[in-house]
C-alpha cells in the first residue's frame, strides 16, 4: 500500500510537470506541421510566463495574465512567422534569435518594473489558477485503489491542466477533421499543391504560428501563474527544448507527443523523487543522469534506433514559387 | 532556391546590408533602453566608453573577443558545409574537460608554453569528440544535426555538472571546481602588447589565448578558401548532389567539417579556463557558444568578418558590464537581448532591405542592376 | 465566332533581365484544344502560369469569356473556371487522392461532408469521362499516369471549364499518352477548352485544333492545326531551318570497353529500378539510350558512374570491373578514364554559386596539376578555366564569374569542356541538350560526334528521340527497368515508340 501512494504521488507529479510541456510541444506540432521549424518555444514559453506573472501581478487576475501571456507569446510568434514566412529567412537563426531575445528581456524588464532581482512579485490566490476538486473527491477518498487515483490523481489540477489535456484530443480532431487542418498538414509537405489549389500559402503558415503562440503562452501562464506564484528568471530551463524533443519523439502527432510528454515529465518526477536514493537492481542513478535522459532518448530515436521520424517534408524550407 | 534579386555591387553587398541590418537592431534595442525609462544615447556613449575608453577596457573586450572569434570561427566552419552547429556552447564546455585534465596532469611539471600545446590539443580534441557523435549521426542516419547539437548541449551540462560534484572536485571542498592550476597550467597575459602602445591595464584576463585565435582565423580562411578539403567542404555546403557527383564523400565531408567545428568550439575553453579562471568550474562557458552564431551571421561566415563581430560582441560584453554599473537597470542581460536582435536582423531577416535597397540602387543607375538570375544567396 | 475563352493583351513579364513573354496577344476559342509549342525556355510556362495566377504579369490584360478577369493569386482563376496540370504534380504525397482533389474546394470547415460529396462527385466523373482511379489510394503509392489523372480530376471538380495542361506527356509512355489525348478529346466534346503546352511537335499536330508557337518569350506565329505542317512550326520554333540529321560519317568501332552485364539497382523502397540490364559500348561508338523520363536511365546512369550501388549484376570498364557494392567511387572511375556528363546540370552538374573556374575541375580537383599538397593551386585553376572557356566558346568570358550566371547552354558547355578535355576512354552523356539553345545544341552534338571519330566510347541518354536517332550509331530502348529492344540509327519513330511504351516486339509485329 505504501508503495500504490508513492506510486500515485509520482503519477501525481509527473502530470504536474508534464503539462508545460504538453502545451509546449502542441504548440509545436502546429508550426511543424505547416513546415516552419520551431526552436523557439522555449522563448516563446519564458516570454508567456513574464507577461502572465507580471500582468497577474500588476492586475491580481489570473485570466488577465493569461491574456497577456497569450498576446506577448502570440506577438514573438509572428516575429518568428514575419522572417521565416514574409522574408523567408532561415528558421533555425530565427528561432535562436526568438530565444535570446526572450531570455534577456524578461529580465531586464522585470527588473526595471518590479526590481526583484528578475522576478514578477509573488501574486495570491486570485492571480493563480488554482486547484479544481472534482466532485465527490472527498467522498471517495477512501475508497481504496480508485480512491487515490481519482481524488488524488485526477483531481485538484488547475484548470490549465484540464485543458492541456483535452487539447490533445482537439489538436487530433482539428488536424484529421477538419478542413484547416487538411490545408494545415498539406502545406507542410507541398506548400506548392496548397498554392495552385487557391489558398494562400502565407496566411496559412500565419495561422499556423499564432496558435503556436497561443499555446506557447498558455505554456508559459501554467508555469508562472499554476506551477508557481510568479515569473522566476530562466523559469522554463529547457522545457522548450524538451517539448521539442517530445514533439519530435511522436513524430508530429498529437496522441503520442502527449505520451511523449507524460514520459519526459515521469523522468523528471523520478528524478526528484529518488534524489540519489539508490534504485533496486540498478544501483544509485546521478541525478544528472536522469535529467539528461530525454535528450539522450531524442537523439537515439533521431538516429533512427528505434523507429524513424520523418519531419514534415516541406520543414524548415521557406516558399518560394518555382521558376 | 531564393527569388532573383537582382545584383548589388558588391560594397552593397558584403558592407551596406549587414551594417544597416546591424544598425536596425541596435534601434530596437534602444527602444528597449527608453522602455525601461533610460536615455539609449547615454547608454550607448557609457558603453562604448567602458569598452574602448580605457587601457583596461580594451583589454577586457579582447579578452571577451576571443572566445567569441573561437566560437564564431566553429559556427562559421559548419555553415560553409550547410551544417547548422547549435552545438557549439556543448562543445566547448567539453573542451574545457580537455583543458583541465591536460593541466591537472603537466602543471607541477612543464612550463606553460609545453602544456599549452598539449592543452590546446585536449580542448581541440575534447571538442571535436563532443561534436562527432551528431555528426556521425547526421552522416550516417540522416538524423537532423540542429536537434543533435541542442540536445548534446544539455547532455554536455548534466555530464559537466556531474563530473564536477562527483569527479574532479578536490576531495574537502565545496564549490563544484577543479583545484587551481599551478604556474605550468596558466597563460601569461597580454596586458604588456597594450601598454607598448602606450595604455595603462591594471589587471586584465587578456591573454595568449587571444593571438592563437588569430591564427586559428587566418587558417579557417586558408582552409576553407585555399584547400581542396575547402572546396570539398563548400562543395557540399552549396549542393550535396553535386558533391556526390565530384566523388566527394558526404560522410567524411560531415564528419571533418563537425571535428574541426567542434575543435574550434573546444579551443574556447583555453581563453577562460587556462587564461583567466585557470580552473575548471561550472558554466563557464557562459553563452559564448551561442554568441558563435551571431558572429557569424554577422561576419558572413568569412574570417575577415568574424574577427570584427567578434570584437564588437567583445565590447558589448565589456560595455555592458560598465553600463550596468552605471545603469543598474541595464544589467548584463541587455547584451543576451543585442544578441538575439543581431541574430534576428542580420541572421534570420538579412535580406530584409535588399529589395528596397535594390530599387534605390537600381532608380540610380539602371545598368548596375545587372541580372543575377535564378541563385541569388544561398545559406 | 463566340467570345474567346481566354484573350491575353499585351502580356509581358521579367525575371530580373530576363524577359520571358514579351508583349503577347492571345485568342483561344472555346470547345477547342489550342496547343502552344515551342522550346525549353520560350517562356510557354510562364505565360500559363500568369494566366493560372502563380505569377503577376508586368503589363497586360486577361479576358476570360469576354471579361477583363484580374487574376492575383490562382484561386481568381480558379473562380473563373480555369484549371490547370502542372509539369510538376502539384500532390501532397502522403494524402489519400481524395483528399487531394479537396484540398482547396472542400466547401465547408468540416471534411465529413464535404469528403463524402466528393466521393460521389469523383464517382460521377469517372463515369463520364473514363478517368477512373481508387479515390482512397495514397498518392505516391500511383504510377504517375494516375497521379496526371488526379491532377486531372481535381481541375474538374473545382468546375474547370478552361484545362491547362503543362508538358503533360514528359512522364507519360507514348500509350499513356494516347490515353490522355482520348480523355482531351472528350473533354473537348463535353464543350471544355483545353490548351496543351508541349514542345512535341507530333502532339500539336495529333490532337490540337489550333496552334500558337513561342520562341524567346514573344508570340511568333498562330496556326489552325489542319493548315499547317511540322516543318513550318519546327521552323517557327527555332527561327531557321533546323537539321534534323546531324552530319557524321559512319562509325569505325573497336574493342568492347564498357560492359554492363545482368545490372540490377533498386531503390530507396527496394523497387527495381534498373532490372537485369546487359549492354555493351565499343570505342569509336555511339550507343544511345532511348525510352520516357523514369524508365531506368537515370539509375542505371549514376550506377554505372559509381553514384549508386547495384544489387547484383558487374559493370567492366576496360577489362577491369567496377566496385558496384560497396562505397562505390566515382573518383577512381574518373582515373581509369570514365567521363560523365549528368543530367542534372544545375544539382549535379555545377556547383551554381561557384565561380565557373572552380567548376572546371569539379570531379577532378584532386588532380596534381590543380593541387599542391593540400592546397589548391588557385593561378593553375584559373589558367586551365581560361583555356577551355577559348576552346569552348564559352561567354562570358570571365573564369571568376559565378557559374549561375551563365545561360543554360554556356553551362553545359562547361560541364562538356570540363568532361571532355580529361581525355577519357569513354564519355557517359545524360540528356546532354536539355534546357539548351539551338546554337549549343548543335555545338553539342558536334563534340559528341568528334568524341566518336577519336575513337572514345559514348553512351549517351536522351529523351530527345530525335537526338538519340541522329546522333546514335546503336539504339538501345528503356522500359520499366529493363532494355527492350535494340536497333540501328535508322529505326523508325513508330518502332523506338512502340518499344518505349514497352508493347513487346512480337506484339510491335503483330
Amino acid at each position: 500500500m505504501d508503495l500504490f501512494s508513492t506510486l500515485v504521488l509520482l503519477l501525481d507529479s509527473t502530470v504536474r510537470l508534464s503539462v508545460p510541456l504538453l502545451f509546449a510541444a502542441l504548440a509545436g506540432l502546429y508550426s511543424e506541421r505547416s513546415g516552419v521549424f520551431d526552436i523557439g518555444l522555449e522563448g516563446k514559453m519564458l516570454a508567456g510566463a513574464f507577461a502572465a506573472g507580471a500582468a497577474a501581478a500588476v492586475s491580481g487576475s489570473a485570466w488577465v495574465g493569461l491574456m497577456a501571456a497569450v498576446l506577448v507569446s502570440s506577438f514573438m510568434a509572428l516575429v518568428h512567422g514575419f522572417a521565416s514566412i514574409t522574408h523567408r529567412g532561415n528558421q533555425i537563426v530565427s528561432g535562436v534569435a526568438i530565444n535570446f531575445i526572450a531570455a534577456g528581456s524578461t529580465i531586464i524588464l522585470g527588473q526595471a518594473w518590479f526590481s526583484q532581482g528578475g522576478r514578477t512579485p509573488l501574486v495570491g490566490s486570485d492571480g493563480r489558477f488554482g486547484a479544481i476538486h472534482l466532485p465527490f473527491a472527498d467522498a471517495l477518498r477512501g475508497v481504496p485503489v480508485v480512491g487515490p487515483l481519482y481524488s488524488q490523481l485526477l483531481s485538484g489540477h488547475s484548470l490549465l491542466v484540464y485543458l492541456a489535456f483535452l487539447l490533445v484530443p482537439f489538436t487530433w480532431w482539428v488536424l484529421f477533421r477538419t478542413r484547416f487542418g487538411l490545408r494545415l498538414r498539406a502545406v507542410g509537405e507541398n506548400p506548392a499543391a496548397v498554392d495552385t489549389a487557391g489558398i494562400s500559402v502565407q496566411w496559412l503558415r500565419y495561422r499556423a504560428v499564432i496558435c503556436t503562440g497561443v499555446l506557447t503562452g498558455l505554456a508559459g501562464t501554467y508555469l508562472a501563474l499554476a506551477q508557481n506564484a510568479g515569473f522566476v528568471k530562466d523559469m522554463t530551463a529547457g522545457r522548450g527544448f524538451i517539448a521539442l524533443a517530445a514533439l519530435i519523439f511522436a513524430k508530429w502527432r498529437p496522441v503520442p507527443v502527449m505520451f511523449a510528454c507524460l514520459l519526459f515529465g515521469f523522468l523528471d518526477a523520478l528524478s526528484i523523487r529518488i534524489q540519489g536514493t539508490p534504485l533496486p537492481l540498478i544501483g544509485r542513478v546521478p541525478v544528472q543522469f536522469m535529467q539528461a535522459l530525454p535528450y539522450i532518448l531524442t537523439v537515439v530515436l533521431l538516429a533512427g534506433f528505434i523507429g524513424r521520424a520523418i519531419p514534415p517534408r516541406a520543414g524548415g524550407v521557406p516558399y518560394v514559387k518555382e521558376r | 532556391m531564393s527569388t532573383p534579386y537582382a545584383k548589388l555591387p558588391a560594397w552593397a553587398d558584403y558592407g551596406l546590408i549587414p551594417l544597416i541590418n546591424l544598425l536596425v537592431a541596435f534601434v530596437v534595442a534602444g527602444l528597449v533602453v527608453l522602455l525601461i525609462g533610460e536615455n539609449p544615447l547615454r547608454a550607448a556613449v557609457i558603453l562604448v566608453d567602458g569598452a574602448i575608453g580605457r587601457g583596461q577596457a580594451i583589454a577586457y573586450t579582447l579578452y571577451y573577443a576571443t572566445s567569441f572569434i573561437f566560437t564564431g570561427l566553429a559556427v562559421a566552419v559548419a555553415f560553409h558545409c550547410s551544417l547548422f552547429n547549435i552545438g557549439g556552447e556543448g562543445q566547448a564546455y567539453i573542451g574545457g574537460l580537455g583543458v583541465a585534465l591536460v593541466c591537472l596532469t603537466f602543471d607541477s611539471v612543464l612550463p606553460w608554453w609545453l602544456t599549452f600545446p598539449l592543452a590546446i590539443a585536449g580542448a581541440a580534441l575534447f571538442g571535436a569528440a563532443w561534436a562527432f557523435i551528431p555528426a556521425y549521426f547526421q552522416a550516417k542516419r540522416g538524423s537532423h544535426i540542429v536537434i543533435t547539437t541542442i540536445m548534446f548541449n544539455f547532455i554536455a551540462a548534466s555530464l559537466m555538472v556531474y563530473l564536477l560534484v562527483e569527479v574532479l572536485k578536490p576531495a574537502g571542498s565545496q564549490a563544484p571546481q577543479t583545484r587551481t592550476f599551478l604556474e605550468g597550467g596558466q597563460l601569461p597575459k597580454l596586458n604588456w602588447m597594450l601598454e607598448a602602445v602606450g595604455l595603462t591595464v591594471r589587471s586584465a584576463p587578456l591573454n595568449v589565448s587571444f593571438l592563437l585565435a588569430l591564427v586559428a582565423a587566418f587558417l579557417v580562411w586558408v582552409l576553407i578558401w585555399r584547400t581542396r578539403l575547402g572546396y570539398e567542404i563548400r562543395m557540399r555546403g552549396h549542393s550535396p548532389k553535386a558533391a556526390r557527383y565530384a566523388g566527394v564523400s558526404e560522410v567524411r565531408v560531415i564528419i571533418v567539417t563537425m571535428l574541426i567545428s567542434g575543435a574550434l568550439a573546444g579551443m574556447m575553453a583555453l581563453n577562460p579556463v587556462m587564461g583567466d579562471q585557470n580552473r575548471l568550474q561550472i558554466d563557464f562557458v557562459t553563452g559564448a557558444g551561442f554568441v558563435g552564431i551571431a558572429v557569424a551571421l554577422m561576419g558572413r561566415s568569412h574570417p575577415a568578418g568574424i574577427v570584427p563581430a567578434a570584437i564588437l560582441f567583445g565590447m558589448l560584453y565589456q560595455g555592458g558590464a560598465e553600463l550596468a554599473f552605471e545603469m543598474p537597470g541595464i544589467s548584463r542581460d541587455m547584451i543576451v537581448i543585442i544578441q538575439g536582435l543581431v541574430i534576428l536582423f542580420a541572421g534570420a531577416l538579412e535580406h530584409m532591405f535588399r529589395p528596397s535597397l535594390q530599387a534605390l540602387f537600381a532608380s540610380f543607375s539602371p545598368r548596375a542592376v545587372g541580372a543575377e538570375a535564378k541563385q541569388g544567396e544561398s545559406a | 465566332m463566340a467570345e474567346a475563352a481566354i484573350e491575353l493583351k499585351g502580356i509581358s513579364k521579367s525575371f530580373g533581365s530576363v524577359r520571358a513573354n514579351r508583349d503577347i496577344d492571345l485568342k483561344i476559342a472555346p470547345g477547342t484544344i489550342h496547343g502552344i509549342i515551342g522550346e525549353n525556355g520560350a517562356g510557354k510556362s510562364t505565360l500559363m502560369s500568369i494566366l493560372y495566377g502563380f505569377y503577376q504579369a508586368d503589363s497586360g490584360e486577361i479576358f476570360v469569356n469576354g471579361e477583363r478577369a484580374v487574376i492575383h493569386a490562382s484561386s481568381d482563376a480558379i473562380a473563373r473556371g480555369i484549371g490547370m496540370v502542372h509539369q510538376h504534380f502539384m500532390l501532397v504525397h502522403n494524402f489519400t487522392v481524395l483528399e487531394n482533389v479537396i484540398l482547396g474546394a472542400e466547401g465547408e470547415p468540416l471534411l465529413k461532408t464535404s469528403i463524402a460529396k466528393a466521393r460521389s462527385e469523383l464517382e460521377r466523373l469517372e463515369r463520364d469521362y473514363g478517368l477512373e482511379v481508387d479515390p482512397d489510394a495514397v498518392i505516391e503509392d500511383l504510377p504517375v499516369g494516375l497521379q496526371q489523372r488526379v491532377e486531372i480530376l481535381k481541375a474538374l471538380f473545382r468546375g474547370a471549364d478552361i484545362l491547362i495542361l503543362d508538358e503533360p506527356t514528359g512522364v507519360l509512355t507514348p500509350a499513356e499518352a494516347e490515353h490522355l489525348f482520348r480523355i482531351l478529346r472528350q473533354l473537348k466534346d463535353e464543350g471544355k477548352t483545353i490548351v496543351l503546352i508541349t514542345h512535341k511537335l507530333r502532339e500539336i499536330m495529333a490532337v490540337t485544333d489550333n496552334v500558337s508557337v513561342m520562341r524567346q518569350g514573344a508570340l511568333v506565329a498562330t496556326r489552325k492545326t489542319a493548315e499547317t505542317t511540322v516543318e513550318e512550326l519546327a521552323e517557327l520554333m527555332v527561327g531557321r531551318r533546323v537539321l534534323l540529321r546531324v552530319e557524321k560519317g559512319d562509325a569505325h568501332p573497336g574493342d568492347f570497353i564498357l560492359s554492363v552485364k545482368n545490372l540490377t539497382v533498386e531503390d530507396m523502397r527496394g523497387v527495381k529500378m534498373v532490372d537485369d540490364v546487359s549492354l555493351d559500348v565499343r570505342t569509336g561508338e555511339i550507343v544511345g539510350i532511348a525510352g520516357v523520363a523514369g524508365n531506368g536511365q537515370t539509375e542505371l546512369l549514376e550506377t554505372i558512374t559509381g553514384m549508386r550501388k547495384a544489387v547484383s549484376g558487374t559493370v567492366t570498364l576496360d577489362g577491369a570491373p567496377v566496385e558496384l557494392t560497396g562505397e562505390a567511387d566515382p573518383t577512381d572511375l574518373r582515373r581509369r578514364g570514365m567521363a560523365h556528363v549528368p543530367e542534372d546540370r544545375h544539382n549535379m552538374g555545377l556547383v551554381l554559386p561557384f565561380e565557373e573556374n572552380e567548376n572546371a575541375i569539379l570531379g577532378y580537383h584532386w588532380q596534381d596539376k590543380y593541387v599542391n599538397g593540400p592546397f589548391l593551386d588557385i593561378e593553375a585553376i584559373r589558367r586551365d578555366a581560361q583555356g577551355k572557356i577559348e576552346k569552348y566558346d564559352i561567354r562570358p568570358t570571365d573564369a571568376r564569374l559565378k557559374t549561375a550566371n551563365f545561360s543554360g547552354g554556356n553551362q553545359q558547355k562547361i560541364v562538356l569542356a570540363r568532361e571532355m578535355e580529361q581525355d577519357p576512354k569513354v564519355l557517359i552523356v545524360g540528356q546532354p541538350t536539355r534546357g539548351v539553345d539551338v546554337g549549343a545544341i548543335e555545338f553539342i552534338h558536334k563534340r559528341l560526334i568528334d568524341m566518336r571519330d577519336q575513337g572514345k566510347a559514348v553512351l549517351l541518354v536522351s529523351v530527345e528521340l530525335d537526338e538519340i536517332r541522329s546522333l546514335s550509331d546503336r539504339i538501345l530502348v528503356m522500359f520499366a527497368g529493363r532494355i527492350v529492344g535494340e536497333r540501328g540509327p535508322d529505326a523508325t519513330e513508330g518502332e523506338l515508340g512502340l518499344l518505349m511504351a514497352g508493347v513487346e516486339e512480337k506484339e510491335a509485329a503483330e
